[in-house]
């Protein structure tokens, strides 16, 4: 239902243009017709685009109509999807073949979703027929290394725990001789959820990260921050404060199955130029999806935007 | 990125100085900067818009006060505003007549419902009720566990499917077995976990209902954390319509995320907010005060908690003693100490930074555990001096240092440098001691 009157209520809005005479209302006078663009900004806004790159987007727009084109909505939306998709390709990166074991290290803020995300790619692996082995990183929160024991068994992954208050970096010390030694072909480290405002928690990522390479020189190959796509703008805090400590490689954005489009990823791709490699759509081990720079921008343009009722 | 809102205003108002009363012109200027402020705060658009020409409404026309500027004027509306949308400060879970009381968790995944469910049992068996724990969610990995381990340190017992004796797979059962539970065993208080879910899920929101059908439950809180965005709209919208919420808890709010949802969520279920959850540890949960929160959505620090702080462990002798002191520019590192000791009672040097408008940001790189080290050392070389040499510390001689290094594991490069900052600060106060006639917080 919500697809339909979506596309009725941009029907309208040409007609409308339409009728009134597009040439008339753009040329040279963008503010006379403010109704689209204020949807539109309406729109970006839904998403979590945050209001700066709302505005920039929205100014570069009239501009463009400024100088005498004649815009509908559809390719209003044609450009912007251009445009996004542009600064999400900023991200993309190659990279040339790793010797086994490749280590991926996993961080992000209390319940973004890491731990479930090591599942689905522990899973993913084990469908490709490699070897994969867990480290239970998370020493703090209650039950951690359980979950991924339990994402161990489900996905035929061996698990390396400590006790409850290890030391992190040391269990991934002897997850990564753990890989080697087993000839793994990849290693998965889980760690604990942390605010990128706790320097002390930053710290002890980054003693992490080089234990890590002493055990196996290069590693971690890739670090990935798990970013929650029902988080707003704060998102863009939490980037660059991980990335600021030990480099973030890549991004994975999840709970996308939710009402939220995610939209602050895209400053961020932009800001870091790193790519978003899955997105996360649901709790089970299949529910992680490649990251498709097209789908994304159209589910962004198509958000919600039925205003709530106010009590 | 984000620009707190002052300084903005500060820019917006320069070259308004008129006094007199607040122009169309003026406030125009003004809410601009406040949209911007509050939508980078993650207010829903559509609040903000409500909430925009609420104010505009309120303040067009207004006088401006003698005391204060024209930008000032209008943050005072919209404070004030904001703290009306805020609701009422918080009462806490509402007791039942008849015991018990049943406290529903509900609300997206990792919002953090487990780990408050362990903070409110600790606070309450702290308050001298008889708690009990219900593991509900039969659903993410190990989240059974979890709610165990939180249980056994707090020592609150927690109902699972094993212990009630139902299937694995039927949470509905297991709160309804428990809540019978506690009634035979005279409980005040059970406080249910659910497994988090999306508001869309059908199948899962039925389960809520089935739920709630159950056990009639006193409370049915939402738990959202701080760093929530736009969907915080539809999600509130969904769980109020289903559920019948009677009440929001604002999770993780010890970072810096503004937690402009609360906000939103707020003004689509009309629903109070009891409390935040202010860290990882079970005792890390305070009563939710709406003026703060305003404050913080609007990038203005917490400013009314540190005072409150400041205040609460900080006796009027001690502050008149040390106001004197630094008048006559006579600061000892008696005086010195006597505030570090201070500040730890006030939490630790994170915490009030914390509360510091703009200070999250403007000191990203700051390191509080080093901070905290440096503390120690400080404290430690302190009190390694005898009571002359801390009211006197031109005696000290590189003799007396050597000894003082000695005393308290330090080199004297570190007594060096503590007496250079000792007198630059000393120098500075003298500065300020020129015009410290009203004092800071009065
Ligand atoms: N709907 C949905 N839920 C998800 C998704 N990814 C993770 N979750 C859920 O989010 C919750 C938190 O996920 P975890 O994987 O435990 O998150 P975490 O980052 O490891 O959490 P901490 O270790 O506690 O910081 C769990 O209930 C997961 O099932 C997703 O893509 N969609
Ligand atoms: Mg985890």
């Amino acid at each position: 239902m919500g697809l339909f009157s979506k596309l009725g209520e941009g029907f309208a809005a040409t007609q409308r243009v339409l009728t009134e005479g597009i040439e008339t209302l753009f040329r040279g006078r963008p503010t006379l017709h403010p109704e689209t663009l204020n949807q539109l900004e309406t729109l970006l806004l839904s998403a979590d685009l945050g209001p700066e790159a709302v505005e920039r987007l929205i100014s570069q727009l009239k501009e463009t109509i400024t100088r005498g084109k004649s815009v509908d909505i559809y390719s209003l939306k044609k450009v912007i999807k251009s445009h996004i998709i542009t600064l999400l390709d900023r991200g993309k990166t190659t990279r040339g073949t790793i010797e086994p074991p490749e280590v991926t290290l996993f961080m992000g803020i209390n319940g973004s979703g890491k731990t479930t995300t090591i599942g689905k790619l522990a899973e993913q692996q084990h469908q490709k027929g490699k070897k994969t082995i867990l480290a239970a990183a998370d020493t703090f929160r209650a039950a951690a290394a359980e979950q991924l024991v339990l994402w161990g068994e489900r996905t035929h992954s061996h698990v390396v725990r400590g006790h409850e208050g290890a030391d992190p970096a040391s269990i991934a010390f002897d997850a990564a001789c753990a890989a080697r030694a087993r000839l793994a072909d990849c290693l998965f480290i889980d760690t604990a959820g942390r605010l990128q405002t706790k320097q002390n928690l930053m710290e002890e990522l980054k003693k992490i990260t080089r234990v890590v390479g002493k055990a196996i020189p290069g590693a971690p190959h890739e670090k990935i921050l798990i970013l929650d796509a029902t988080g707003g703008l704060n998102a863009i805090s939490q980037a660059r404060h991980f990335h600021e400590s030990v480099g973030v490689t890549g991004l994975i954005l999840t709970k996308l199955d939710s009402t939220a489009r995610g939209g602050s990823i895209i400053p961020i791709v932009e800001a870091l130029s790193v790519p978003v490699l899955y997105v996360g759509v649901g709790e089970a081990a299949a529910d992680l999806l490649p990251f498709d720079p097209n789908a994304f921008a159209d589910a962004l343009l198509d958000a919600q935007t039925d205003p709530p009722r106010i009590t | 990125m984000f620009e707190v809102l002052t300084k903005k205003l500060e820019s917006v108002f320069k070259t308004l100085t008129g006094r007199g009363v607040l122009s169309e012109a003026h406030l125009t200027e003004a809410l601009k900067g406040i949209r911007i402020a509050l939508l980078e705060a993650d207010v829903h658009f559509s609040v903000v818009k409500s909430f925009i020409e609420a104010v505009r409404a309120k303040a067009i026309g207004k006088e401006v006060s003698e005391s204060l500027s024209p930008g000032q004027q209008v943050i005072k509306i919209v404070q004030a505003e904001l703290s009306v949308m805020m609701g009422a400060e918080s009462k806490g879970i509402t007791l039942a007549q008849i015991p018990p009381t049943v406290v529903l968790l509900v609300g997206l995944q990792g919002s953090g419902k487990t780990t408050t469910a362990g903070k409110l049992a600790r606070l309450y068996k702290i308050k001298g009720k008889r708690v009990m724990l219900v593991a509900a969610d039969l659903k993410r990995p190990a989240a059974v566990a979890q709610l165990q381990t939180l249980g056994r340190a707090i020592d609150v017992p927690v109902m699972t499917n094993d212990t009630v004796g139902v299937d694995a797979g039927d949470a509905v059962a297991v709160v309804k077995q428990a809540a019978a539970q506690a009634i035979r065993e005279d409980r005040d208080l059970v406080i249910v976990d659910t497994a988090g879910r999306v508001h869309v899920d059908d199948a899962l929101m039925e389960e809520l209902s089935r739920m709630k059908s159950a056990v009639s439950p006193h409370e049915i809180l939402l738990v959202a954390d701080a760093m929530t965005g736009q969907t915080a709209v539809s999600v509130a919208t969904v769980f109020h319509q289903r559920m019948g919420l009677t009440g929001i808890v604002l999770t993780k709010t010890e970072g810096d995320a503004r937690g402009g949802a609360v906000l939103s969520m707020r003004a689509v279920t009309g629903a109070p907010i009891k409390f935040i959850g202010t860290g990882e540890k079970p005792d890390a949960i305070e009563p939710f005060y709406p003026d703060r929160m305003a404050s913080r959505i609007l990038g203005m620090g917490d400013i009314l908690s540190l005072i409150e702080l400041a205040e609460q462990n900080y006796s009027k002798e001690q502050q008149k003693k040390t106001v004197q002191s630094v008048r006559s520019g006579q600061l000892t590192l008696e005086d010195f100490s006597l505030q570090i000791k201070q500040m730890k009672k006030m939490g630790g040097i994170e915490k009030i930074l914390a509360m510091i408008p703009g200070a999250p940001k403007m000191l990203p790189a700051m390191d509080s555990a080093s901070v905290e080290r440096e503390i120690k050392r400080t404290e430690a070389i302190i009190s390694s001096m005898t009571p002359h040499e801390r009211r006197n510390p031109a005696v000290l001689n590189g003799k007396r240092r050597q000894r003082i290094a000695k005393g308290s594991g330090t080199s004297v490069q570190d007594i060096n440098r503590l007496i250079k900052q000792f007198d630059d600060a000393k120098k500075m106060m003298k500065r300020f001691s020129g015009f410290g006639r009203t004092p800071l917080f009065s």
